[in-house]
């Protein structure tokens, strides 16, 4: 919302500058956008007047000129060809920075004649395009004077962001009241309009509305105004309105704007010509069309408040006026509406019309119902006197809902939200200075919220226009602190898994990323057929549509992105959300990671690998650990999604139900989705699916350190086995045959090819004997061994290689 | 009697004189001392000696035998260093070649900027709550005094999934409040917690993106006031940004769930494009506070009347991009390795406030 200085003047007493108004609206809640003071930028540049304008002797388009500049003449090269004598300019001397080039002018030598200034275009000072010749200001213009002035760009024009709670700023003299209840000004009194009525309108009013629908327009009134001649509006009123970047049309529509722009009152004119028989003020039907005023037509919906006549829908309530009764230069007799809109169903017809306007704007916001009467009899007042002719008598439809109930502030409770004492009579003086009717009462004061408002409904809302007046910067800080106590862990279980997990995969060598929690549908199948309920109704995009159903959708895009930078061998990561269905139980916390390309560089000590499966696993087992989960008992399974490689992916599972995590190759046809080339390798590990350890203190003690005194023992066996046999089974059975004494069992061969026979493999592993009470002997060691090849033997039908 | 000694220990000190090898050496230690040496053979020759002259003889026998053992482990030590230098010697390599490499992993600077939050608020007594980023109305809007046709709800941009069956449709949440709702109606008070995460709105262009991060402040307790949510913001400012002065500045404004509601900016310097982060003469915009709003009390059943307390929000982004140097907005969500690179931090670099709340380094500065 932007207004001129002077325009607040009108309405504020006030010696205060500027800077100190900005400050005061921004210390009231109004938040200064911006100040355009061109008086300031053109403080420099004066009014000149040419006294002579001679040929210049060296160059045949330039031509020296005397100029008076109040205090001296100057000389002056010029170049423009209208620069002649005896016309008044827009002067610059040495020291000026011209606004268009950010130049400072200095004393110059043009062709051999001194320039001791410079008379400007509109171009130069930043005002136009125009710059066929230079600024000829009126002739009657004073010399020496402010050239801003003489341009009419002396007012600053301020442009303020008002939310959506206070309607009542949306006019001038609103941020007027304010200004002056915070101690900037005085409000001054606003002229009363002492318009007679010259005759009984001819036309009628009628609000047609059934039951509920009563509130969409609870207040009409007109006044008919005839003998007007239409024109072009006076200058005052022209300038004001471009001065805040509206176009002036013509008198009628230019003092409907300024009404809402100087009381928010919006207004409609109507040409009473055009009008076929009385108005009637209903709500729309289905497909009725109206043709706007900003020369679109509209096909309407049930429900929108229209105002019709005999030929239909001329108007849409608080939002836009019809072409077909728009006011001309011909338009003879006006009709001036001045009404009340329900704001919601004003905001609900913009919006589904897609109709922005001043308006709207303000009807949606809350306009004062107070302001319906008086401000039609004000802007009829004003019609007559800009556009002559004589206004009849109101019509009004309806009535104003009946003012707010009172509210009460009580004595205490400034000081037990705000934290600050405000004395009850500077509170009474505040609430007053805003336009409450409010008085003391035994609890405190009693509190009538002003018509204007609409955002009054309970005593925390008068709590915040005492402290907001009275400056939010005189509340004192006070230390926040814990009470006596060390700070608690502030992390629940799945809050620190997260946590873990990524800082253990950092510490990896992956990197992490944060990619969007929505993809495109054609990375997103390739993972998982999301239901329709995670499919957004109004993506920003196609590409961000879906829900995504793993990190991994946008992680291995962003890969994509890396390598066709020429990063070919990295590893990302990301920890976040995975979703299932919209529920919050849909939602899944997920660990997931990639690595393409080769281990590392090429390097003269170690030979690059290319990323594989079994790389994948130890990020999933690392995130996994890191996040608290049992990873000595997990169980890998030979299977996951169909994502992964078939044969090159596994599972580990917290029994056979719970899979926490996938790794392994992606598969070849997902990774060309991705445009990926060469090996890529990715996990995912479930967060949220980990479960939780059972006791707050449980297990924090570790068992008593009993190293034993004797010798542990280590022996390899070498086993044929048929291909298919897992090494989990092996692993598993081995470790199971002496539960005792067997420490630990190491894979550390696996070999195919010559040497055995087609469809076996040898598999290697070391079993490390701990002996607890006493060292092993020979005999023993063979039994334990025989016990392992047996237990093998019976889960793999596999035998020691001989 | 005594030339004979002289005569062999001057024959075994050229000898040992003329060992360039420890081969050499060990040949003199047999001569001298080995079972046909010279020293064995005058050890031997005593046994036909008298007993009073055996004694004298055996004195000087044997200090000999000493001093030639000596001689020899002294010459045998200068051989044998001399042989491990020249072994060492042989053994250079080139050490400015390049060590086997490593990768380098590290932590997005939202993670981390989370986790300093969290170090930083835990020291105030808040706990960390969280909630599903796939929101109700309810908790995302009306519960929070965003009533239906709110014009509030028009500031949201708001991301919406497909209505159900009732025709009530779910939403992307627009900001972490709803996880007040949750915290309050599921839990007694005195609250005092924050929440992190994702929200989403439907804007993009160079300030937003459709995905983003804030953090959420929420304390209600009975005595909690404007005063103590000051305090808290200054504090929190302070020790983020690693400050002695903060000079904050509270701006009323509007939000449907805080009332009295305020934005707070602050204290920066400009220079050209360069901007600095504490007492200065301008103001920065950092986030929104308030009380809570009694509607937002009571629609969560706790009692306006005898419980109160402030809110806050703020971008995650925001803070990170303020103190980290971090220009565009949009490069979060890229996963550019170049840019992870070069804002990311080890994984090392745990923050907390008495270990320091910033990290050390970062990965590759």
């Amino acid at each position: 919302m932007k207004f001129t200085l002077a325009w607040l003047k009108e309405h504020l007493e006030t010696d205060r500058s500027l800077d100190d108004l900005s400050n005061g609206l921004t210390s009231l809640g109004i938040e200064v956008e911006g100040i355009e003071d061109r008086a300031k930028a053109l403080a420099p540049f004066i009014v000149g007047h040419v006294v002579s304008a001679e040929q210049h002797p060296n160059a045949d388009r330039l031509r020296v000129c005397m100029v008076d500049t109040g205090a001296e003449t100057i000389q002056v090269v010029c170049g423009a060809p209208n620069a002649r004598k005896d016309i008044k300019v827009v002067l610059a001397r040495p020291g000026a920075v011209i606004p268009a080039s950010g130049v400072e002018l200095k004393k110059g030598t043009i062709r051999n004649v001194e320039s001791q200034g410079m008379m400007c275009s509109a171009r130069e000072l930043g005002l136009g395009e125009d710059h066929d010749g230079i600024i000829e200001l009126p002739l009657d213009t004073k010399v020496g004077s402010p050239a801003a002035a003489a341009l009419g760009l002396g007012d600053p024009v301020i442009d303020v962001s008002v939310t959506p709670n206070r309607g009542d700023w949306l006019g001038v003299r609103g941020l007027a009241r304010e200004l002056a209840a915070g101690g900037y000004g005085t409000l001054k009194p606003l002229k009363e309009s002492k318009l007679a009525a010259g005759f009984k309108s001819p036309l009628g009013v009628t609000l047609d509305f059934a039951g509920e629908a009563a509130n969409a327009c609870p207040l009409f009134a007109i006044r008919v105004i005839r003998g007007v001649k239409n024109g072009p509006s006076p200058a005052w009123l022209q300038d004001r309105l471009r001065a805040v970047g509206l176009r002036p049309i013509s008198a009628l529509v230019d003092v409907t704007n300024l009404f809402a722009l100087d009381l928010c009152r919006p207004l409609h004119v109507f040409d009473a010509g055009k009008l076929k028989g009385d108005l009637v003020v209903r709500l729309s039907r289905d497909g009725e069309t109206l043709a706007a005023l900003n020369g679109k037509t509209y096909t309407l919906a049930d429900g929108m408040t229209v105002i019709a006549d005999g030929s239909g829908v001329l108007s849409l309530g608080g939002v836009m006026g019809g072409e077909s009764t728009g006011c001309t230069e011909e338009t003879t007799t006006v009709v001036l509406e001045s009404a009340l809109f329900d704001p919601i169903r004003t905001a609900t017809t913009g919006r589904q019309l897609a109709i922005d306007s001043d308006a709207r704007y303000r009807f949606e916001r809350w306009v004062d119902p107070a302001s319906t009467l008086p401000g039609l009899d004000a802007a009829a007042q004003l019609i007559v006197e800009l556009c002559g002719g004589e206004a009849s008598e109101p019509v009004v439809a309806g009535a104003a809902p009946a003012p707010k109930a009172a509210i009460t502030l009580r004595a205490d409770r400034v000081r037990q939200l705000g934290g600050i004492d405000i004395a009850v009579h500077d509170s009474l003086r505040i609430l007053t200075a805003l336009g409450f009717g409010a008085e003391r009462s035994t609890e405190g004061l009693r509190c009538v919220p002003p018509s204007w408002r609409n955002d009054v409904h309970q005593e925390a809302d008068l709590v915040e226009d005492v402290l907001r007046v009275n400056g939010y910067d005189k509340i004192t800080p006070v230390p926040f602190t814990l009470d006596g106590a060390l700070p608690q862990p502030v992390l629940s279980a799945t809050q620190r898994r997260s946590r873990d997990a990524k800082r253990a995969l950092a510490a990896r060598g992956l990197m992490e990323a944060v990619t969007f929690s929505f993809a495109d549908e054609p990375h997103t199948a390739l993972f998982a057929a999301q239901p329709e309920s995670l499919r957004l109704a109004n993506p920003i995009s196609a590409d961000l549509s879906v829900m995504r159903p793993s990190p991994l959708v946008n992680l291995l895009a962003g890969a994509a992105r890396n390598v066709a930078r020429g990063f070919a061998d990295h590893g990302l990561f990301e920890v976040g959300p995975a979703y299932r269905d919209d529920t919050a139980a849909g939602q899944m916390l997920v660990a997931s990671g990639l690595r393409v390309g080769d281990s590392g560089p090429r390097h003269w000590l170690a030979k690059p690998r290319g990323a594989d499966a079994f790389d994948a696993k130890a990020d999933a087992m690392a995130a996994l650990a890191a996040a608290g989960a049992p990873v000595g008992s997990l169980q890998i399974t030979a299977d996951a999604p169909a994502w992964f490689h078939p044969g090159r992916s596994g599972t580990l599972r917290l029994g056979p139900k719970t899979a926490l995590a996938h790794f392994g190759e992606l598969h070849p046809s997902v990774a060309r989705a991705y445009d990926l080339k060469g090996p890529v390798v990715v996990f995912e590990v479930y967060l949220n699916l980990i479960p939780e350890a059972k006791a707050k203190n449980a297990g924090r003690a570790r068992p008593a350190f009993a190293p034993s005194p004797f010798q542990a023992v280590e022996r390899d066996f070498a086993f044929l086995l048929d291909a298919s046999v897992s090494a989990e089974t092996l692993l598993r059975a081995a470790r199971g045959a002496d539960k005792a004494l067997i420490e630990d069992v190491s894979l550390f061969d696996v070999y195919e090819g010559k040497g055995v026979e087609p469809g076996k493999k040898s598999v290697a592993i070391c079993v490390r004997l701990q002996p607890q009470t006493a060292t092993l002997t020979e005999p023993e060691i063979e039994a334990v061994s025989q016990k392992v090849v047996a237990a093998v033997a019976k889960a793999t039908g596999g035998s020691l290689r001989s | 009697m005594s030339n004979d000694l002289d005569d062999v220990r001057f024959a075994i000190a050229s000898a040992l004189a003329q060992a360039e090898t420890l081969d050499a050496l060990e040949a003199v230690r047999v001569d001298a001392l080995g079972r046909k040496g010279s020293i064995t053979a005058l050890m031997k020759d005593m046994t036909a000696l008298a007993p009073d002259e055996r004694k004298a003889r055996g004195q000087a026998v044997n200090a000999l035998k000493d001093d030639i053992a000596a001689a020899l482990d002294a010459r045998k030590a200068v051989l044998e260093a001399g042989a491990l230098d020249a072994k060492l010697a042989a053994e250079r390599i080139d050490v400015t070649a390049t060590a086997r490499p490593e990768q380098a992993g590290a932590l997005h600077p939202i993670s981390q900027t989370m986790d300093e939050l969290c170090a930083i608020f835990a020291e105030m007594g808040f706990t960390l709550a969280e909630g599903p980023d796939i929101e109700d109305d309810f908790h995302n809007f009306t519960a929070l005094n965003i009533p239906p046709e709110h014009p509030a709800r028009q500031m949201h941009d708001t991301f919406y999934l497909p209505a159900d069956a009732a025709g009530t449709r779910k939403v992307l949440r627009t900001h972490t409040s709803p996880v007040q709702i949750r915290t309050m109606m599921s839990k007694k008070p005195p609250h005092r917690v924050i929440a992190m995460g994702r929200t989403y709105r439907n804007d993009s262009d160079m300030t937003h993106t459709p995905m983003f991060h804030q953090i959420e402040g929420l304390v209600i307790d009975k005595a909690t006031h404007m005063g103590h949510l000051k305090g808290c913001l200054i504090q929190f400012l302070a020790a983020f940004f690693e400050l002695d002065d903060v000079p904050i500045r509270l701006r009323p404004s509007y939000f449907p769930f805080t009332e009295p509601s305020c934005e707070v900016d602050i204290g920066c310097s400009r220079k050209g494009s360069e901007l600095k982060i504490g007492a200065g003469d301008d103001w920065l915009e950092i986030l929104g506070a308030g009380m809570v709003h009694p509607n937002v009390l009571a629609n969560c059943g706790i009692d306006p009347t005898e419980y109160q307390g402030f809110a806050f929000g703020m971008g995650i982004e925001r803070l990170a991009m303020l103190k980290y140097g971090i220009a565009d907005l949009r490069t979060f969500f890229e996963a550019d390795l170049r840019w992870l690179r070069h804002y990311g931090f080890a994984a090392l670099d745990v923050p907390s406030l008495a270990f320091g709340a910033s990290p050390t380094g970062g990965t590759g500065r």
